[in-house]
């Protein structure tokens, strides 16, 4: 797919074909399942290769896409974050706690006109996002288990602030992008695409994507290159973070609702868009081309099983080993690139 | 060389290559029991290849591979060690935070019939094993606090001693002690009069001379050369090696060696009572403009840690660094670079990355002064080709996968990466380890040019060769203290040896 190693390296590489399309098995067979899954389901059922079922495809993704945008640069560092689900719930509540509610809500909320609410929702969840990167940098937590305490951090500030309670509003702006569509086309899957292309664009063609890539592939190199590692590393929390608060506030509004654990399904979604893609676990290769795929892959797998009216609990098992399969490909790829670079 | 004996180990037209680059091309190989046979060239020549393809490290290959006359194929190094083939890489691959002992058996314990591993048992023998070797360690300390060197005959002594019957050594001594190499010799001699055929692999040529039987000459991918030891000489084997007349190339600096008075330009770097625990105590020196600072000393005697404290990778406990004239104390490596110092550590591993190709390797360190933040890859593309044309590596394409580029030709993409924008400093650990005679001159020619244009320049080594062919100045550090300074006098490889 578009990443910037398919781009710049694989035209100029004297090489055989054979062991190109070997270095670029992270990107082919990612893009192979979701062409077989497609026609697998098209063929399956008269339902799924519609236009309309395209846009429901659409639709479905583009929450899990905002958030996935952040992760792929966390990914592409060699760290993860685990708390992007959390972080995403958080805001959103936050959103709306900012919002006047209809009366029957009963939450001491604190209403503010639409911009402070949006403006206090990002700071928020860009704070936490930097409580993440002080203790990844700083003190020195490795990723997983800080961004697991955050997660639960997150989930407290949410039980907080809605305490059992449901609220529906959301400022009008937040609504419009989460809920309306435009000629047709849902906003909210303009704004996902915008930020994928935005994610894409940063990845490739800036400073600060390079040192993403390079502090991913080879950490300890990167410092001796005299790479502020530390301080990339922080940005890149901080991003994944404010990607996630922007899904969050996306989700309140789609789903016209913002409550407690309303997002814990999109942990697993996001991680596995970027990995299913064929963005390296171990850093430093892949990019959003890869979790565009990824996205649809989920898409068409989740939207599909609907469609061929399987055993519902069967669904998960599936999706399971979906991902245990790309996982495989995922240390496959890293091995056999190691191998051709050898 | 045995007459009329049957090789345990043949090979005949082995050809191989990397991404369509030859590195052996047609090359026949054979060795005996009993026998311990050298291997020299250049980088990149085609030995540690050959060696890997017969340690099992390479499966995919063409031409005959034969053990003990029959056609054999090993699809992995496992299938290698079962046959008795045992290889001591160039790069320690040892495991740190296990005990001696365990590294000694790593892989096969000794275990009661309950499959417990009967530690005391374990902890004798390794240390019985290691005591022939000479080596008095505790077999139960953590083999990661021991100096390098030490784990390195550790390392050694494991593969000597695991009974196999083909021993393959890449470039063991470059990390021992002079006494250390006179034990590994003895080892080896021994090992070749009990049957064991063993394969030695160094830069160093009176090493080669000294402990091989036969001696084997590679240059670019192909042999050219194999004689008997006793019948061959150090300049013979060099002329052999790079194909010119190789007379004058190396340097043994057995002789005095007159160091020039004090040519100092302003001091760009002051080191001020430097400590760090348990590595360095009040280290005080300048280094200036124009000039080379040489920094000698034996494996562990604090060099690492000093290197990485100027290049703001470590922090010193106590002391002040002062560059050009203002106290610094770099947060990061990244404050350093700003401050005008560069670091070329002594692994490449530690600063290349080699899954990106070259340009990208050079252009990492100076993005910031291409590009503000868009990136300009045709600008990055062409700074690289004029480093790569200047410092001549081979092959000269500036999109290849580093990884693709033989050993000398990585040290020289990590020097190149400073270069464009020279700093004011420039730190060099083991600039030349590792590396043929050839590339070694590249380097030195390459530090003079970096001398005139005005670098300060600080060359940390524990080969004194290296040293000795590139430095004005010289200082000797032991156990993390500045106990000699040479300046302005005669020098010579005795008479560093003496004062560390």
């Amino acid at each position: 797919m578009a990443s910037s190693e398919a781009v710049s390296g694989a035209a100029r590489r004297p090489r055989g074909i054979g062991s190109f399309l070997r270095s670029q098995m992270r990107n082919i067979a990612p893009f192979l399942t979701l062409i077989f899954l497609s026609l697998f389901f098209a063929f399956a059922s008269p339902s799924f290769a519609t236009l309309d079922n395209l846009g429901n495809i659409l639709t479905q993704v583009s929450v899990t896409g905002v958030i996935a945008v952040g992760l792929t640069f966390v990914i592409l560092c060699a760290e993860i974050d685990l708390s992007i689900a959390s972080i995403a719930n958080v805001t959103g509540i936050a959103v709306a706690y900012f919002t006047v509610q209809e009366s029957y809500v009963n939450i001491a909320n604190i209403p503010l006109p639409g911009a402070a609410a949006i403006l206090l929702s990002l700071l928020l969840c860009a704070t936490l996002g930097f409580v993440n990167a002080l203790g990844l940098t700083v003190i020195g937590i490795p990723s997983f288990i800080m961004t697991l305490a955050m997660m639960q951090i997150a989930a407290g500030i949410s039980a907080l602030l809605v305490r059992g309670q449901i609220a529906y509003k959301v400022p009008d702006l937040i609504a419009t992008l989460g809920s309306g569509s435009i000629g047709g086309i849902p906003w909210i899957v303009i704004v996902a695409a915008v930020m994928l292309l935005a994610g894409h664009l940063v990845l490739t063609y800036t400073r600060f994507g390079r040192y993403v890539y390079m502090v991913g592939g080879n950490r300890e190199a990167a410092e001796y290159s005299g790479l502020n590692v530390k301080l990339i590393l922080g940005v890149v929390m901080v991003i994944s973070a404010v990607c996630s608060g922007i899904g969050g506030m996306l989700g309140v509004a789609h789903f016209g609702s913002a409550q407690q654990n309303e997002f814990d399904t999109y942990l697993l979604d996001s991680i596995a868009a970027v990995v299913v893609g064929g963005t390296s676990l171990f850093g430093g290769r892949g990019g959003i081309g890869n979790t565009i795929v990824g996205l649809f892959v989920l898409g068409v797998l989740n939207n599909g099983l609907d469609h061929v009216n399987i055993d519902s609990f069967l669904k998960i098992l599936i999706r399971g080993l979906i991902l245990l399969a790309a996982l495989i490909i995922n240390v496959y790829a890293q091995r056999l690139r190691e191998k051709a670079a050898e | 060389m045995p007459q009329g004996r049957s090789p345990i180990l043949e090979l005949q037209g082995i050809t191989k290559s990397f991404g369509g680059v030859e590195a052996l091309r047609g090359v026949d190989f054979a060795l005996y029991a009993g026998e311990i046979h050298g291997l020299v060239g250049e980088n990149g020549a085609g030995k540690s290849t050959l060696m890997k393809i017969i340690a099992g490290v390479h499966p995919e290959f063409s031409g005959r591979f034969l053990v003990e006359g029959k056609e054999t194929r090993f699809r992995s190094a496992r299938d290698a060690h079962a046959a008795g083939i045992a290889m001591v890489h160039q790069e320690l691959s040892v495991a740190p935070d296990l005990t001696v002992a365990e590294n000694v058996f790593l892989g096969n314990q000794p275990t009661s019939r309950l499959g417990l591993v009967q530690w005391r048992r374990m902890a004798r023998e390794a240390g019985e094993q290691l005591a022939r070797f000479g080596i008095d360690v505790d077999p139960m300390s953590r083999l990661g606090d021991l100096p390098i060197g030490l784990q390195q005959l550790i390392e050694i002594a494991r593969v000597l001693f695991s009974g196999a019957r083909i021993v393959i050594l890449d470039e063991p001594t470059s990390a021992l002690s002079p006494p250390e190499v006179e034990r590994l010799f003895a080892t080896l001699r021994r090992l070749r009069d009990e049957g064991t055929g063993i394969v030695f692999i160094s830069h160093f040529i009176e090493d080669i001379l000294r402990v091989s039987d036969t001696v084997t000459v590679f240059r670019n991918g192909r042999k050219v050369a194999e004689t008997p030891a006793s019948t061959t000489t150090k300049g013979a084997l060099i002329e052999a090696m790079i194909g010119r007349g190789g007379e004058a190339l190396e340097h043994s600096y057995t002789d005095d060696l007159m160091l020039p008075a004090a040519n100092g330009g302003p001091v760009v770097l002051k080191v001020d009572q430097l400590s760090l625990a348990r590595s360095l105590q009040d280290v005080s020196f300048e280094a200036r403009s124009g000039e080379v600072l040489g920094i000698y000393g034996f494996m562990g005697c604090g060099q690492q840690e000093l290197s990485r404290i100027l290049f703001g990778k470590l922090k010193p406990d106590s002391g002040a660094l002062i560059v050009d004239g203002s106290q610094k104390s770099f947060a990061s490596t990244a404050a350093a670079r700003r401050a005008g110092v560069a670091l070329v550590p002594e692994s490449r591993r530690a600063m290349l990355f080699h899954q990106e190709p070259v340009y990208k390797n050079i252009s990492i360190s100076i993005l910031d002064r291409i590009s503000a933040m868009l990136l300009k890859p045709a600008q990055e593309r062409d700074i690289a080709q004029r480093q790569v044309e200047q410092l001549q590596i081979r092959p000269p394409v500036v999109g290849l996968d580093l990884g693709m580029l033989s050993g000398g030709n990585q040290q020289k993409v990590a020097l190149a990466k400073w270069l464009t924008y020279p700093p004011r400093l420039l730190v060099l650990c083991e600039p030349t380890r590792g590396m043929d005679v050839g590339a070694k001159n590249d380097v030195i020619n390459i530090v003079r040019d970096l001398r005139a244009k005005g670098l300060a320049i600080i060359v940390l080594s524990t080969e004194p060769e290296t040293v000795l062919s590139l430095a004005d100045r010289i200082l000797v550090l032991k156990r993390g203290a500045v106990v000699r300074e040479f300046k302005n006098e005669p020098v010579s490889k005795d008479r560093l040896l003496e004062a560390a």
